[in-house]
C-alpha cells in the first residue's frame, strides 16, 4: 500500500509547478486519523519490532564499551600522546551538528513563516534532542575521571572551594550543549501538547486516555490559551535562533582558543555552523525518507519538502566548500610555517588520504544536488545524505587528529590509531540514537497534528 | 434536564471556523463578553472576537532573560575575581570576553524558562478537571470540531435567550455545559 | 625438610646420588615430596645431557617425586607468593644493626619526614662511582652522585639513578636453593664448610673462583688469604664488556698495565679514535670527564676546545664532535698510523686511508702538533692493543703524557685480560680439574664467549662425581639453573664494602637498609673460605682498614671516611712512565666487502646485569629513541640498498608515504635482517642509524635473555649468541634481509627539525660574528605587546622566580636526568605496548635531531621538561582549574582537581604533559611502596602530570630557609644552588641550571643574560621559564674551507 502512494505522490508535476506541501484530499478528520493513527493503531508492524530489536542490540553493545570504559580507563580507546582527543571528540562534535538542523527547521522556519516546516518540525525537533543525548555522552566519557568531571564542569560549590574555570572553552560547552538541550526539549514539549490533547480525544482505551491526558494537561484548545500559547511559541522561536547559531561557534571555540596549528583560526563558528546544518539537514532527509515511506506519509511530507531540504543541503554544502578551500587559502597565504606545515600534512602527511575522501563527500558529491532529477529522487536523495553524513564525520576527524598528531614540534609528532572499543562506541550511540528516534515515532505523533490542520485549505476562514 | 441546578454555560457546536467567527462576532455585538472559543488549531480571529488580544508572556520572556544575563555574568565574576582570584596562564582576572559565551547562554535559558512555565502558568495549566469537556462531542474540538461557549457568570446570560442566540447561527447542535 | 644432611656435610655431594641405604630412600622421598614444579623445570632444561639424566633418574626413583600433585604444586606457588611479599613487607623495619638504629630507638638525627643522606659507593665494571644515598626512615629513595669526590663531582651516569629499582626490585633472587629447593644459610655453610675441609686436605685443587673484576681492596685482601690457604686454587675474572684491548694495548706500550687519566679540562684539542668518553660508564671516569670537557665548551667568548672523532658505531661522544668521520672498524687502525706518523710517532705509518680520512688525518694532525702538551688522543676502550699503543704513544710523542694525560696503576685488584681468564677457566674445567666452583656476581652461562660453550662446561661440573658450583648472584639467571647451590646476594645498597674509584680513590660502601631478601654480600661468601666463616661484612671491612690504617687515631678516621664516602689522600699517584714503542704489528688490510659485526655494551642495559629494571628499559637509547629492545644500526645507505623505510632527517625524506607512516608511528615496525657470525645466526631488527659507516652492523649486547624477572623478559635478541672469542667486539660476517618485521617501541618518530628549528646551532666563528644568530627579531614578540596584564606589578613572581637554562652545548644525550626524573617523581613505567602507543611518561625527554647528510650528519641534543611558561596556554583551556600559576611563576599541577580532559595537553605546544591513560603507577607491590619519594604524589589513573621542577625541592628549601629566618627585605632568601632539581643534580656535563630568575647574581639569571640564550617557538609567545643557550661547535677553519 506504501509503494502504491508512493507511486502515485512522488510522480513530478508538469515543469513550473512544484509539488504540494499537503497531498490533496486531506481533511482535518483525515489528518488526525492518519497521523494519530501511527501512534494509536491495535497492531504495531513487524518492521517497528526488527529495527527496534536491531537498535536494542546496539545499544547492549554502547554499554558493555561504556562500562569497560569505566572500569579500565580510557586508555583502553586510541587516544595518547599528541593526539590527546579522538573519536569521542570527533563524535561528539558530529552528533552535536547533525541536531542542529531540527532546530533551525522548527524556530527560524518558523520565523521566515515557511509553512512547508509544519510537516517536518516534530521529527526534527526530536532528532535534535536525541543527537544531542548521543553527543552528551562523548565529553563526559572522555575524560580520564569521568565521575569527577560529571559534577565538576558545573559551578556547584565543593568543599575544595574551588570553582569552574571560565576561561574554558569547555565550560562554555558545558553551559551552551545544556541550554541547547533545555531549550530545544521546551520547544518540543509545548508544540506537543495540543497534539496530545488530541491523542487524549481520539484514545479509544481508558489507559491510553489518561496517560495522554496527563501529558496534556488539560488543553482544551481556548482562544485565550491558543493565543498565549502562539506567542510563547513564537519568542521560543525567536530565542532558539541565536542560540543554535552560538551553539556550534562554542564548540568550534573549543579548538579556535587553542593554539593548535589547524584549530587557531578565526573563522571556525561559522564554518562549523554552516557544517552542522549541512549534515543536520543530511539527518533528516535520512530519516523523512524511510518515514514517509514506511507509514505511508507521502501525503505530509511530499517531494517538496525534500526538494527544499536538499536545495539548503546545497547553500550549506557550498558555504563548506568554501570554508575549506579558505583554510588551504590562509595556511598558504599566512606564510606561517605552522600553517604550511599543516597545509602539508593534510596533502601529503600520513593521513591524506582521509582528506581526499572528505573532499569528495562535502564538495563533490552534494553538486549532484544541482540536479532537479536528484532533488526529487528519494532513494539518490537518501544515498547523497548518507555520503555527506559519512564526509561530515570526516571532516571533524580531520579537524581534531590531523592537527594534533602534527603539531609544533617533530620530535612529538605521532599517530592515532582507534580501537574496537572506539568503533563500538560510536556504532552504539547510532543504535541508541535511532532506538529513541522509533520510540519516538510509535509513541508520539511524529508530525505536528494542530499545526497541519492550519494549513488545510478548509482551516481558513472565510469571510 | 432540570434548570434547577446552575450550570457552567452553553455551548455551541460548529463543523467550520467561518460559523464559529461570525457567531462569536455576533455574540460580542450582543453584548457577551465571558465567553470562549474551542478550536483544533488556532484560530485567530475567534480570538480576537472573543477579545484575546493582548498577552503578559513576553513580559515575563524579558524579565528570565534579564535575570539570566546578571545571574550567568556576575557568578563568573564573583568566582573569578573574588572568591578564588588565581592567575590562570597569564590571563586577567576579570577576562571579560570570556565571560561572554557563559553570560549569553545563561540569558537565552532564563528567557525560555520564564516563556514555557509563564505561558503554562497564566493558561493555568496543568489543569485537571473542566466543566467544557462534561459536553458530549466535546473531543471534536482536537479534532475537526470548533465550540463557542457562552459562561452563565455572564450577566446577560440566559437559559432561554442565549440557547435562541446560539441556535440563530446554524450551529451543528447547542448544549447545556453542566459544572 | 630433614637436617640428615645439616650433620655431615658431605652428604651433600654427588657421593650422596649413590644407590642408596635404606635411611637415605627416606630423606630422598622427603626431598623429593618438599621439591615444587620448580626442581623439575631444571631437569628438563638440562635433561639432554645423558649423564645428567641418567643421574636424575637415579635420585629420583620412579613414584616416589610428588611433583605432580596438584595440591603441593598449589602449595609451593602459595608459599612462594607468600614470601616475595612478606619479604617486601619485612624491609620496612629491617636495618642494618651496625650504625642505623631501630625505630624503638629513635637516634637522636632522624628526624621523621626529613630524608637522611648517607656516602656509599655503586661497583660499576671494575671501579665505583661514589654516591650520596636519601634515605627516607632509613628506605633509600633516591641516588645522587658525591659532591666532595673528584670521580662525581655530585653527578651520576643514568645506571647509578636506577640502581634504587633494582634494589627494591621484586623479581631478586629471594632464598638459598640447594638444586632448586629452599635450604637455610646454616645448612649451605655446614655445606661449603665441608668442602673447605676436603680442599683443606688438596691444597685447593679443583676449587676455582670466578668473579667479576672488581677494585675493592678488602675482597682483593681476601682473596690473597685464600691463595694462602689453598695454594693450588685459582681466581678467575670474567666480565663481558672488559678492556682487554686496552690492557694489552698499555702493556704494548708501557710493559705493564697502567690505567691512563685524562685531564680534559686541560685540553684544547681532543682527538678520540673511537674513544667514547662522553657515551657511558662503560669508559672510566665518564662521569667526570663529560663535566671536565664540556667545562671547555660552556663560554664561546672564552673560546672552546675542539674535538675530533672517527668513529665506528655512533656514539654520543660522535654526536658531540666538531668533526667526526664514521669510520669502519679494520680502517681505525690505518688512520691511527697515518695520525701517529704525522704527530712523529717512530716505527708509525703505513696506514692505508682515503681522502676524506686524509682530509680529517691532516687537520686532526696539524691541531695536535700546535697544542703540545695541551691535546690528547682518546684511544677506544674495545680496540686492538695496536691502537691503544699508538694513542699512548701519540701523547707521549706530543708531550700530552704528564699534562693532560698520567697513568696510574690499575684499580682493578689484579688485573688480568678477562678473555684469557675464563678461557683457562674452560679449560681447566674440560681437563677435569674443577670440583667446586664460586661463581660471584655475573651470569657467564649468558655471557661468555659463545665458543668456550660454558653451559656445557658447567654441566660437566654438576655432573662430575664431587662436582659443585655455588652462585651468588641477585637474580636467579641463566647460571642458576647450573648451580648446585644459589645464594642470593645483597645489593651494594644492601652491603658493607669497598671499591675504588675510576682514579684510585678508595670509596666506602654502606647498607642503607638490612638486605630485603636475606642477600649476602661477595666479601661474607668468600669469608667462609678463610679462617672466620659467617663473620659480617663490617666486621671484615673494618679489620681490613684496622689493618691499613695503622695509628691511634683510627676511630675518628673511620668515622670521617664513612662520613665522607671515600678515605682521603686514597688517589693513586700518576706514574712516571715512558712509552716505549716497539714494532706495532701492522694492521691487516682494508677488505671493502667484507660485513664487520660489531658488538658495543647497550647504552641503557649495559651488558644485560640491568635487564629488569623497567626505568632504563623504558628510557630511550640516546641515538635512537628506541626503548624496550636492542636494535642492530646499518648505515642508511645499506638501508637503502636493501630497500626498506629509511628514517626522515634533514637529508632523507623518504617520499613514499606508507614509510612516512612508519616514520611517524610510535611503534616503529623493522625489517628483520639475519646475523651470521662464524656459521653462528641471530636475527636482528635493522635500525637505520644516521653516521653509521657503511658495510658495517652493530649489535648491541644484554637482551634476549632465557631467564630473567617479569620485566626484561622476551625483550631484545641475544647478541652474545653470536659472539665468540676471536670476535669479541669486532667480527667479519654477513647480512641477509628477511621477510619478518620487529616491531619497536620509539618515543620519537622525527629526527629532523622540519623549518621549526627548536635547536639554534651555530659555529664558533659564526656565533663571534653575530651573537645574536639565536634570535629572530621579526618571530620573538617584545614584552610590551600584549593584552596580558603583567603579573609582575600585581605582585606576582616578586618573592622568588624559578627558572631553568639547559645549555645544548654540554648535553652530552646521555639520559642520566630523565632516569634521575623518574626516581625523584614516582613516574610509571608503562611497558613496550604503551610505548608503542604514545603513552610513555617521562617528564624530562632528550629531543634528537639530525641535520645534514646521513651518512655523517651533525646531531644535536635537546633536554625537554615542561616549559613553565607565563602565558601557559595549556592553563586557560582547563575547565576545571587543575593547572594554573603559582605565585613564584610555576605551572601547577593539581592532581586532585584534575578530571583528565587531556585538553591542557593538546594545547601544549611543546608536548611535554603525560597522562595516565590506565593505571600505570603500581599500587599492590608492597616492595614498591617503599622505594616511593614520599614528597611526591602517586598519580592515579586519568590524570594528567608533568614536570614541575621538583617543586617538593623547592618546598623543603623554602621551608628550610624559614626555620634559619632567611629574610631579606621581606622575601624568603633561598641561596643560589640551595635547590638542584632531580635532572640538574644527575646531569654529569652540568648543562641544566635551574634558580631564582629574580636573583640577579644566580647562575640561571647569568645564563639567560648570555645572548646564546633563547627559548623554543618564542613566537607562539608562551613565554617560557625554561630557555635554551644555543649550541656552538668549534669547527676547524681549514676543513670548513675545503
Amino acid at each position: 500500500m506504501a509503494t502504491k502512494i508512493d507511486d502515485e505522490i512522488d510522480v513530478l508535476p508538469p515543469k513550473g509547478v512544484r509539488p504540494p506541501i499537503i497531498g490533496p484530499g486531506q481533511t482535518l478528520g483525515t489528518v488526525t486519523d492518519r497521523i494519530g493513527g501511527i501512534v494509536l493503531a491495535k497492531h504495531t508492524p513487524v518492521f517497528w519490532f526488527l529495527i527496534v530489536a536491531l537498535c536494542v542490540a546496539l545499544f547492549g553493545m554502547l554499554n558493555t564499551a561504556i562500562a569497560y570504559l569505566l572500569g579500565r580507563g580510557v586508555g583502553i580507546w586510541g587516544v595518547n600522546i599528541p593526539v590527546g582527543w579522538g573519536f569521542a571528540i570527533v563524535n561528539f562534535v558530529w552528533w552535536i551538528g547533525i541536531g542542529h538542523a531540527g532546530t533551525l527547521i522548527s524556530a527560524i522556519l518558523l520565523l521566515f513563516k515557511q509553512g512547508w516546516r509544519t510537516s517536518i518540525n516534530r521529527f526534527a525537533e526530536a532528532m535534535t534532542l536525541f543527537a544531542v543525548m548521543q553527543a552528551g555522552l562523548f565529553p563526559l566519557l572522555h575524560t580520564g575521571r569521568p565521575w569527577l568531571a560529571a559534577y565538576w564542569l558545573f559551578p556547584i560549590p565543593l568543599t575544595m572551594g574551588v570553582w569552574p574555570q571560565f576561561r574554558s572553552p569547555l565550560i562554555w560547552d558545558v553551559f551552551a550543549v545544556s541550554t541547547y538541550f533545555t531549550v530545544s526539549f521546551l520547544f518540543w514539549g509545548i508544540g506537543l501538547i495540543p497534539d496530545f490533547a488530541t491523542l487524549r480525544d481520539s484514545a479509544k482505551t481508558l489507559l491510553v486516555r489518561r496517560i495522554y491526558g496527563m501529558l496534556a494537561m488539560g488543553w482544551r484548545g481556548s482562544a485565550k490559551h491558543w493565543n498565549r500559547y502562539e506567542t510563547a511559541y513564537m519568542l521560543l522561536a525567536g530565542l532558539a535562533t541565536p542560540l543554535v547559531l552560538s551553539v556550534h561557534s562554542v564548540v568550534s571555540l573549543d579548538f579556535a582558543v587553542a593554539v593548535v596549528p589547524g584549530w587557531h583560526t578565526t573563522f571556525f563558528p561559522p564554518y562549523f555552523v554552516a557544517g552542522a546544518i549541512f549534515s543536520g539537514f543530511a539527518m533528516v532527509l535520512m530519516l523523512a525518507i524511510p518515514f514517509r515511506y514506511l507509514y505511508g506519509m507521502q501525503d505530509f511530507i511530499t517531494l517538496r519538502h525534500l526538494q527544499n531540504c536538499a536545495k539548503l543541503m546545497l547553500a550549506t554544502g557550498l558555504i563548506v566548500a568554501y570554508s575549506y578551500s579558505m583554510e588551504m587559502f590562509i595556511g598558504w597565504y599566512s606564510n606561517d610555517k605552522f600553517e604550511l606545515g599543516l597545509v602539508h600534512n593534510r596533502l601529503h602527511g600520513p593521513y591524506s588520504h582521509y582528506y581526499f575522501v572528505l573532499i569528495f563527500c562535502n564538495i563533490i558529491a552534494p553538486q549532484s544536488l544541482w540536479l532537479n532529477k536528484v532533488r526529487s529522487t528519494p532513494w539518490i536523495l537518501f544515498i547523497v545524505s548518507m555520503i555527506v553524513q559519512t564526509g561530515m564525520w570526516l571532516e571533524r576527524f580531520v579537524i581534531v587528529v590531523l592537527s594534533l598528531n602534527r603539531d609544533f614540534l617533530p620530535s612529538s609528532w605521532g599517530m592515532y590509531w582507534w580501537t574496537k572499543w572506539d568503533m563500538m562506541t560510536l556504532i552504539g550511540t547510532m543504535g541508541f540514537f535511532t532506538l529513541l528516534f522509533f520510540l519516538f515515532i510509535r509513541f508520539m505523533p511524529a508530525i505536528s497534528i494542530s499545526e497541519l490542520r492550519g494549513l488545510l485549505p478548509q482551516s481558513k476562514v472565510k469571510e | 434536564m432540570t434548570t434547577a441546578q446552575p450550570i457552567y454555560g452553553m455551548m455551541a457546536e460548529f463543523d467550520n471556523p467561518t460559523d464559529l467567527v461570525h457567531a462569536s462576532k455576533a455574540a460580542f455585538e450582543a453584548g457577551y463578553r465571558k465567553m470562549d472559543t474551542y478550536t483544533p488549531y488556532p484560530v485567530e480571529e475567534a480570538a480576537e472576537a472573543v477579545g484575546a488580544h493582548h498577552n503578559r508572556v513576553a513580559l515575563i520572556c524579558l524579565i528570565g532573560a534579564l535575570l539570566g544575563m546578571i545571574g550567568g555574568y556576575s557568578l563568573e565574576y564573583w568566582v573569578s575575581v573574588i572568591s578564588y582570584p588565581i592567575n590562570v596562564g597569564g590571563k586577567p582576572f576579570h577576562a571579560w570576553p570570556a565571560f561572554i559565551p557563559v553570560t549569553f547562554e545563561c540569558a537565552v535559558l532564563g528567557a525560555s524558562l520564564a516563556t514555557v512555565f509563564g505561558m503554562l502558568a497564566l493558561n493555568g495549566l496543568p489543569q485537571p478537571y473542566h466543566p467544557v469537556f462534561n459536553v458530549s462531542g466535546f473531543s471534536g474540538a482536537s479534532r475537526d470540531r470548533f465550540f463557542l461557549c457562552i459562561e452563565s457568570q455572564d450577566p446577560r446570560f440566559s437559559l432561554g435567550d442565549t440557547r435562541k442566540f446560539l441556535e440563530s447561527h446554524h450551529p451543528v447542535q447547542v448544549s447545556e455545559v453542566p459544572y | 625438610m630433614s637436617n640428615h644432611t645439616d650433620s655431615n656435610p658431605v652428604l651433600i655431594s654427588a657421593d650422596e646420588i649413590k644407590p642408596a641405604s635404606p635411611e637415605l630412600e627416606t630423606v630422598r622421598k622427603k626431598l623429593a615430596s618438599a621439591t615444587g614444579k620448580r626442581y623439575w623445570r631444571t631437569v628438563q632444561e638440562l635433561a639432554d645431557e645423558p649423564a645428567f639424566g641418567e643421574l636424575l633418574q637415579r635420585e629420583f626413583p620412579r613414584g616416589a617425586g610428588e611433583w605432580l600433585d596438584p595440591v603441593s604444586r598449589r602449595n609451593f606457588l602459595k608459599l612462594a607468593g607468600a614470601s616475595m611479599a612478606l619479604a617486601g613487607l619485612a624491609g620496612c623495619t629491617r636495618q642494618p644493626i651496625e650504625q642505623i638504629l631501630p625505630y624503638v630507638r629513635q637516634p637522636e638525627y632522624l628526624v621523621p619526614g626529613k630524608p637522611i643522606f648517607f656516602a656509599t659507593a655503586m661497583p660499576f665494571s671494575d671501579y665505583a662511582l661514589p654516591l650520596l644515598v636519601e634515605t627516607h626512615e632509613y628506605r633509600p629513595t633516591k641516588v645522587e652522585g658525591n659532591p666532595q669526590h673528584g670521580a662525581s663531582m655530585g653527578a651520576t651516569d643514568l645506571f647509578a639513578q636506577a640502581s634504587i629499582l633494582d634494589l627494591y626490585d621484586p623479581d631478586r633472587s629471594v632464598n638459598i636453593t640447594y638444586k632448586g629447593e629452599p635450604r637455610p644459610w646454616g645448612e649451605f655453610l655446614g655445606s661449603i664448610r665441608g668442602r673447605v675441609l676436603y680442599h683443606n686436605a688438596n691444597k685447593g685443587a679443583g676449587l676455582r673462583f670466578l668473579t667479576r673484576a672488581t677494585a675493592s681492596p678488602t675482597f682483593g685482601s681476601q682473596m690473597a688469604a685464600i691463595q694462602q690457604t689453598f695454594p693450588q686454587s685459582k681466581w678467575h675474572r670474567w666480565q663481558p664488556v672488559h678492556r682487554d684491548g686496552a690492557r694489552a694495548g698499555s702493556k704494548m706500550a708501557f710493559g705493564a698495565y697502567y690505567d691512563p687519566i685524562y685531564k680534559f679540562d686541560a685540553a684544547d684539542v681532543v682527538v678520540s679514535l673511537d674513544g667514547d668518553f662522553l657515551s657511558g660508564s662503560w669508559f672510566p671516569g665518564f662521569v667526570r670527564y663529560a663535566r671536565d670537557f664540556m667545562s671547555r665548551r660552556k663560554d664561546p667568548d672564552k673560546g672552546m676546545n675542539r674535538l675530533y672523532v672517527a668513529e665506528t658505531c655512533p656514539t654520543t661522544t660522535g654526536a658531540k664532535a666538531d668533526h667526526k668521520i664514521p669510520v669502519r672498524n679494520s680502517e681505525l687502525e690505518h688512520i691511527a698510523r697515518a695520525l701517529a706518523a704525522k704527530v712523529g710517532v717512530a716505527g708509525a705509518g703505513g696506514g692505508q686511508i682515503n681522502a676524506d680520512q686524509q682530509k680529517w688525518v691532516d687537520a686532526a694532525a696539524a691541531d695536535l702538533m700546535q697544542h703540545k702538551g695541551k691535546s690528547i688522543v682518546v684511544p677506544g676502550v674495545f680496540h686492538t692493543p695496536a691502537l691503544c699503543a699508538l694513542a699512548h704513544a701519540m701523547n707521549a710523542a706530543l708531550g700530552n703524557a704528564g699534562q693532560t694525560v698520567t697513568y696510574i696503576d690499575p684499580v682493578e685488584i689484579a688485573p688480568v685480560e678477562h678473555l684469557q681468564s675464563i678461557r683457562e677457566l674452560v679449560d681447566d674445567i674440560n681437563a677435569g680439574k674443577v670440583e667446586t666452583l664460586i661463581i660471584i656476581d655475573g651470569n657467564p652461562v649468558y655471557d661468555v664467549p659463545v665458543d668456550l660453550g660454558f653451559g656445557d662446561a658447567l654441566k660437566k661440573v654438576v655432573t662430575s662425581e664431587n662436582g659443585m658450583i655455588v652462585q651468588l648472584a641477585i637474580y636467579n639467571n641463566e647460571t642458576s639453573e647450573y648451580a648446585t647451590w644459589h645464594v642470593p646476594m645483597a645489593h651494594y645498597l644492601e652491603s658493607w664494602g669497598d671499591t675504588r674509584s675510576f682514579d684510585g680513590a678508595v670509596t666506602l660502601m654502606q647498607p642503607m637498609i638490612a638486605p630485603l631478601y636475606g642477600g649476602k654480600s661477595a666479601n661474607e661468601i668468600i669469608a667462609i673460605f678463610t679462617d672466620q666463616p659467617d663473620s659480617s661484612g663490617y666486621d671484615m671491612l673494618r679489620a681490613y682498614w684496622r689493618s691499613q690504617h695503622t695509628g691511634d687515631d683510627f676511630e675518628a678516621w673511620w668515622r670521617r671516611s664513612l662520613h665522607d664516602g671515600y678515605i682521603a689522600n686514597s688517589v693513586f699517584p700518576a706514574k712516571q712512565v715512558t712509552a716505549r714503542l716497539g714494532a706495532v704489528p701492522p694492521p691487516p688490510a682494508v677488505d671493502p666487502n667484507a660485513i664487520e659485526i660489531i658488538f658495543r655494551p647497550d647504552p641503557t642495559i649495559f651488558d644485560g646485569a640491568y635487564n629488569n629494571n623497567g626505568w632504563l628499559q623504558e628510557t630511550p637509547k640516546p641515538l635512537s629513541r628506541g626503548t624496550w629492545d636492542n636494535v642492530a644500526y646499518i648505515s642508511p645507505n645499506m638501508a637503502n640498498e636493501f630497500g626498506f623505510f629509511v628514517l626522515e632527517t634533514d637529508g632523507i625524506a623518504t617520499s613514499d608515504s606508507q614509510k612516512n607512516v612508519n616514520a611517524d608511528h610510535q611503534s616503529d615496525s623493522q625489517n628483520v635482517i639475519e646475523i651470521t657470525l662464524d656459521g653462528r645466526k641471530v636475527k636482528v631488527p635493522a635500525w637505520p642509524q644516521p653516521g653509521h659507516p657503511d658495510q658495517a652492523v652493530s649489535l648491541f649486547l644484554g637482551y634476549g635473555r632465557k631467564k630473567t624477572g617479569t620485566v626484561g623478559a622476551g625483550a631484545g635478541y641475544d647478541a652474545y649468541s653470536v659472539r665468540p672469542m676471536t670476535s669479541q667486539y669486532v667480527g667479519s660476517g654477513s647480512i641477509q634481509l628477511t621477510k619478518d618485521h620487529w616491531d619497536i617501541a620509539i618515543t620519537q618518530g622525527h629526527f629532523t627539525m622540519d623549518t621549526r628549528e627548536p635547536v639554534k646551532a651555530a659555529s664558533l666563528q659564526q656565533y663571534l660574528d653575530n651573537k645574536q644568530f639565536a634570535h629572530n627579531p621579526e618571530e620573538e614578540p617584545k614584552e610590551a605587546d600584549s593584552l596580558y596584564p603583567d603579573f609582575r606589578q600585581k605582585g606576582w613572581y616578586k618573592a622568588n622566580a624559578w627558572g631553568m637554562a639547559i645549555d645544548l652545548n654540554s648535553c652530552v644525550g646521555c639520559q642520566a636526568c630523565s632516569v634521575a626524573c623518574y626516581a625523584e617523581n614516582n613516574i610509571s613505567v608503562v611497558g613496550k605496548y604503551q610505548v608503542q602507543r604514545g603513552r610513555e611518561m617521562m617528564w624530562i625527554r632528550i629531543d634528537t635531531y639530525y641535520a645534514g647528510d646521513p651518512a655523517n650528519p651533525s646531531v644535536y641534543f635537546q633536554p625537554l621538561p615542561c616549559m613553565q611558561c607565563e602565558n601557559a596556554p595549556c592553563e586557560g583551556v582547563c575547565p576545571v582549574g587543575a593547572t594554573v600559576h603559582s605565585t613564584e611563576g610555576l605551572n601547577d599541577m593539581v592532581y586532585n582537581r584534575c578530571v583528565g580532559t587531556r585538553y591542557c595537553s593538546n594545547n601544549c605546544p611543546y608536548k611535554v604533559r603525560r597522562f595516565n591513560f590506565l593505571l600505570f603507577a603500581d599500587y599492590t607491590t608492597p616492595v614498591l611502596k617503599l622505594m616511593r619519594n614520599p614528597d611526591v604524589t602517586v598519580r592515579s589513573r586519568g590524570v594528567m602530570e608533568k614536570c614541575t621542577y621538583c617543586i617538593q625541592r623547592i618546598t623543603a628549601a623554602r621551608i628550610n630557609a624559614e626555620e634559619q629566618n632567611r629574610y631579606t627585605e621581606g622575601r624568603i632568601d633561598i641561596r643560589d644552588g640551595e635547590i638542584k632539581t632531580a635532572c640538574q643534580q644527575a646531569c654529569p656535563a652540568d648543562a641544566i641550571i635551574f634558580g631564582d630568575i629574580n636573583d640577579p647574581n644566580s647562575r640561571v639569571a647569568q645564563l639567560k643574560a648570555q645572548p646564546r640564550n633563547y627559548s623554543v617557538l618564542s613566537e607562539v609567545n608562551t613565554r617560557p621559564r625554561t630557555t635554551y643557550l644555543a649550541a656552538v661547535n668549534n669547527p676547524n677553519p681549514e676543513l670548513e674551507k675545503a
